[in-house]
């Protein structure tokens, strides 16, 4: 009897909050409305038959209950009541199937004004690519890929040279545009998803898949990996802005070509030194920082780190918060440097600067730290000396109470939030395994133990600055 | 007939004579069947609780500081497959397969014996491989059930040392098991069936576990391939599945292979596997439904072919969890055509079990109690089923926590519906006492209204995009706040069913110890397995002669007849009917 006025109560309930969840489609932002008009069919038949099928089993159950009073009947079959209810499935099944692959044989074939726009994955980061001028994309593979040439683009082929690099994790497009995203990976299987744009597609190693779509509206949307690809498969997320064409050919016009990218410089580390001196006051004439000032550790870091970091208190991108007063002062002093041929010459100096592991301030169990950075390993290497294909800086050696407060503005959304932080964004989300403060300590604790690892490049002698330009 | 006249002599029968023999290399199907059972069942409540830290992460993400994001996708990985392989199909075949094919075909035992018995113990050791990884460097694999390569054996993805190598071998080794065991079952099923026992009289379960066995002999050998060749790329470097990659910025030795090759294998065997599970559940839970509705199963004839056309069925569809793998897209046609068409057959054994209900004389026993609920959770796994096998409708939806919610609805939380209505039916029979009926109706209660609480609004979060797998979903533009809370709702009543699962395992244990004894055959029960000369069965069932079989097995409230079922072996002059009783129709 229960049984019956619960399974009666489930399928209202079911219905009910069918009706009034909160949780539902995202409004829809680009030409794939036949998938939603798709799903509400389905919806009407499944409902109708998930309402019709429990109701009769609650009816049943309430009707034919043993009471001891009757018996039940004997009827092996009937092959007119199964051959009706067959027949009225398949009318179901084909009245939601039709429409289903009408809209899916629009989404296989890609209308020829379609632009083409390539998306790359890689652990766990994304990036993009455009045709250049020529319309073409260039060859791409992963066994061209290199420190200089981190995409895998072919360098010999003239189409390549062209292409415009998106080395951020921000596509913008046009809206009312029809979109062909050619979807690459070099290491593992990704997926790039947008919920509003109703597109998924897996990017497989080793060969190139793509996918169609038109924006139909303006707005930032999310991107996201929905293939597991390893520990930090979560905070591989990046951003679609869908603007006007004005606007978008602004953007692209300021991303540079392949060819830019590939282009090596002459660097002046005298030059460099000279421009150093400024910085020398906080973070010291040998880099190693000073904790009274705030200021951390520069030596041991790579120039592509700093060149980034750089660029993001230029912009305001780090350095904003107002809790963060520290990085306010650096993203004061990091625009005095807005010369890219400064900043290439600065950073080369610091760079040149041998490491030294800056003094430990705080007290920790760095034993137990060890397996708090477990989480860590995987982008920032097991002895915490960065992996520049991750985007990870180097930390043996770096001051403690500098990682401490840093992990702590991560955590705060003091920094990493700004939308265009792509890897602060990561460290946010890292940051969630950390979020009591004793095994914070324990794991700045281990970090302090790791051995400063040995320079990348060969410290240059005083006497070889002095000589002039250097080809690094 | 010959081996028939060979098995109605004793004398052949070689009885264990020692505690060893009897209990732990045994031969006897029955104490294999409960051998896999006591094993499955054990490492399934291990599953279950990795189900609950996982929870626990996504409910109240970073609270939890032992849950790292390897931790947590280890937690998520090895739920996954222990549920499915390790629980579901070693439980449903090895157990109540093992169980019931010799008693309900009628025959002494399995036709392979030793092999049997060989069976469970490589299941064994499957079982043990794979908990090892939880103690090597790097833990298990953490590169979800379905383990895709290249991440699952590279840097980056947990247990890609040692723990991916020990899930290949384990699996390697199941498969192995399931081999030896599957093989046992066919033959006797189709060689060993005592007098009178055709096709088609056999109980349904018999149909569902002979179906769902033939489907594991002609998949599993996909995944041994894809396990063994996986596991040269991973330790001999070849390259099957592995094309010229970088990983964490080094390049690889590998060059050629296709990690979508290894996807088409792994779904040729893996969407065959979720009816592996699902047939013998359709199977039992319709002899359960007949017994304890004291009516025949509507629509026998088509209730077999259905399980038959499924079966076949089942082999053609595989690629409709790969519509946004990045396959020829072309495909789609194709697999949704024939996944939709699987709806029809499905929805006609629905329509069957409800039907046999309808005008039935409804006992609500506690097995019966799980078998409706079944009804109810199976039309609603199956109608949403629909949505992700439409291709089109798969790209919103997939890899979101709409897929999480479909399968765990339609073979988690189903065929663990039939395991446990299958497992108060058939308790008495197997033990000779019946388990504690309000704890029986406790444990269904809170199984059924809380699974129903975990899943019913995990749909929604699918809709809104919320994507599997994630270790925490952070700060996004399209998933609000109340999300959040509804995950730690989900996790609440997640904690709560597990809870129950102990009320379980408590009634088992007091049954046993100082449950009463039951009467012989309780439930009214028409098919063979009831009728064995000692309940519990001994060693070799039938005593001195096999049983002849008159009639198939749903002969219940037959008209005119003293009794309200006729238990198979009684012939048709046997049968006592009351005075002006007209005779049964179908007795063939």
């Amino acid at each position: 009897m229960v049984i019956a006025l619960v399974i009666l109560a489930l399928v209202v309930i079911t219905v009910v909050f069918h009706l009034y969840s909160p949780w539902w489609l995202t409004p829809i932002a680009s030409n794939w409305g036949a998938i939603d008009t798709t799903i509400e069919i389905s919806f009407w038949i499944t409902g109708l038959v998930f309402i019709a099928v429990n109701c009769f089993l609650a009816w049943v159950v309430w009707r034919y209950k043993h009471t001891g009073k009757h018996k039940a009947h004997y009827e092996p079959e009937s092959k007119k009541l199964e051959s009706w209810l067959t027949i009225l499935t398949a009318i179901g099944v084909i009245a939601m199937l039709t429409p289903g692959l009408i809209a899916w044989a629009k989404v296989v074939n890609v209308p020829s004004e379609a632009t083409n726009v390539e998306a790359i994955g890689q652990q766990w980061q994304w990036t993009f690519r455009f045709p250049g001028p020529d319309g073409e994309l260039g060859g791409a593979d992963a066994r061209f890929v290199t420190a200089q040439n981190p995409y895998g683009i072919d360098p010999e082929d003239p189409n390549s040279q062209d292409d415009l690099i998106v080395n951020s994790h921000q596509l913008h497009l046009p809206v009312g545009k029809p979109v062909k995203l050619l979807l690459r990976s070099n290491d593992v299987l990704h997926n790039f998803a947008v919920p509003q744009f109703r597109i998924k597609m897996d990017l497989v190693p080793g060969t190139v898949t793509y996918q169609w779509f038109e924006p139909s509206r303006t707005g930032s949307f999310d991107i996201l990996c929905e293939e597991l690809c390893g520990v930090a498969h979560f905070t591989m997320r990046a951003q679609v802005i869908i603007e006007d064409e004005t606007a978008y050919e602004q953007w692209l016009s300021r991303q540079p070509s392949f060819a830019q990218t590939q282009r090596n410089y002459d660097i002046d580390l005298v030059a460099g030194k000279n421009l150093y001196a400024t910085c020398s006051a906080c973070h010291g004439a040998d880099g190693g920082g000073l904790a009274a000032m705030q200021a951390p550790n520069l030596s041991g870091l790579e120039s592509w780190y700093m060149e980034r970091q750089l660029r993001y208190y230029r912009e305001g991108i780090r350095g904003a918060h107002p809790a963060d007063g520290g990085g306010q002062q650096m993203a004061a002093m990091a625009r005095s440097v807005a010369e890219p041929r400064d900043l290439r010459n600065l950073l080369a100096y610091i760079e040149s600067l041998p490491a030294i592991a800056a003094p430990p301030t705080l007290a920790g169990d760095a034993e137990r730290g060890a397996q708090v950075f477990q989480a860590c390993v995987v982008c920032h290497g097991a002895n915490g000396q960065g992996t520049r294909a991750l985007q990870a800086p180097q930390l043996a050696g770096q001051a403690d109470w500098y990682l401490h407060k840093q992990l702590k503005y991560f955590s705060m959304g003091w920094r990493g939030k700004h939308p265009q932080d792509q890897y602060g964004s990561q460290m946010r989300l890292m940051t969630r395994t950390i979020q009591n403060p004793e095994r914070l300590q324990d794991l700045i604790a281990y970090i302090a133990s790791l051995p400063v690892p040995g320079h990348y490049q060969t410290p240059l002698a005083e006497a070889q600055i002095v000589e002039g330009t250097q080809q690094p | 007939m010959t081996h028939i006249a060979i098995a109605d002599q004793t004398a052949h029968l070689h009885h264990p004579k020692t505690f060893i023999g009897k209990y732990i290399w045994s031969q006897d199907h029955k104490v294999i069947a409960i051998q896999y059972s006591v094993t499955a069942i054990f490492v399934g409540l291990i599953a279950l609780l990795l189900s609950v830290l996982m929870r626990l992460q996504l409910g109240f993400p970073g609270q939890f500081n032992f849950i790292t994001p390897d931790a947590y996708l280890q937690f998520v990985t090895m739920h996954g497959m222990i549920m499915v392989i390790y629980l579901l199909t070693a439980l449903l075949l090895g157990g109540f397969g093992n169980y019931l094919i010799p008693l309900m075909v009628g025959t002494r035992d399995m036709v392979f014996p030793y092999l049997n018995m060989l069976s469970y113990w490589f299941y064994l050791v499957s079982v043990i491989v794979l908990m090892s990884s939880f103690f090597v460097t790097g833990g298990p694999t953490g590169a979800g059930w379905t383990l895709y390569p290249p991440q699952s054996i590279l840097a980056g993805t947990p247990g890609a040392g040692s723990g991916i190598v020990l899930m290949l071998l384990s699996l390697a080794i199941f498969i192995v098991a399931f081999t030896m065991g599957g093989l046992n079952y066919v033959t006797t099923i189709f060689q060993a069936r005592t007098r009178g026992m055709t096709l088609m009289r056999m109980p349904l379960t018999i149909w569902g576990i002979l179906t769902a066995t033939i489907l594991g002999l002609l998949a599993f050998p996909a995944l041994l391939v894809s396990a063994i060749m996986m596991l040269f790329d991973a330790t001999l470097g070849t390259s099957f599945f592995m094309p010229a990659i970088v990983s964490l910025g080094e390049p690889l030795n590998h060059e050629g292979g296709s990690p979508i090759l290894f996807q088409h294998l792994f779904w040729f065997f893996g969407h065959p596997e979720v009816y592996i599970v699902a047939l013998p559940a359709f199977g039992m839970v319709s002899d359960v439904l007949s017994v304890h509705a004291r009516k025949n199963i509507f629509g026998y004839r088509m209730m077999v072919w259905a399980i038959v056309i499924i079966g076949g069925l089942s082999f053609i569809v595989w690629a409709h969890h790969m519509y946004v793998s990045g396959m020829n897209p072309y495909f789609g046609f194709f697999f949704a055509t024939t996944t939709l068409i699987i709806a029809v057959p499905t929805a006609i054994k629905v329509y069957n079990w409800v039907l046999t209900l309808w005008k039935g004389n409804i006992h609500l026993t506690v097995p019966m109690l799980f078998a409706i609920g079944f009804i109810f959770t199976f039309t609603h796994g199956g109608l949403s089923g629909l949505f992700l096998g439409n291709v089109v409708v798969d790209l919103p939806l997939s890899d979101t926590f709409f897929v999480v919610a479909h399968f765990h609805m339609v073979m988690g939380v189903s065929p663990i519906m039939v395991l446990f209505a299958a497992l108060y039916h058939w308790f008495p029979l197997v033990s000779g006492k019946q388990l504690h009926t309000g704890l029986g109706k406790l444990h269904f209660w809170g199984t059924f209204l809380g699974t129903y609480a975990i899943y019913l609004p995990m749909h929604y979060l699918g809709f809104l995009g919320v994507p599997r797998r994630y270790y925490a979903l952070g700060d996004t533009s399209f998933i609000p706040e109340s999300a959040h809370v509804l995950n730690e709702d989900i996790t609440i009543a997640a904690i709560i069913v597990a809870l129950f699962q102990l009320v379980f395992v408590a009634n088992v244990i007091w049954t046993l110890r100082s449950g009463p004894r039951s009467v012989r055959n309780p439930w009214g029960v028409a098919s063979l397995e009831w009728h064995t000369p000692d309940v519990p069965p001994v060693h070799g069932n039938w005593g001195d002669a096999l049983p002849t079989v008159h009639r198939w097995a749903y002969d219940y409230s037959v008209p005119g007849a003293k009794q309200d079922f006729i238990p198979q072996h009684v012939a048709e002059e046997d049968v006592e009917y009351e005075a002006g009783g007209r005779r049964s129709g179908e007795g063939e």
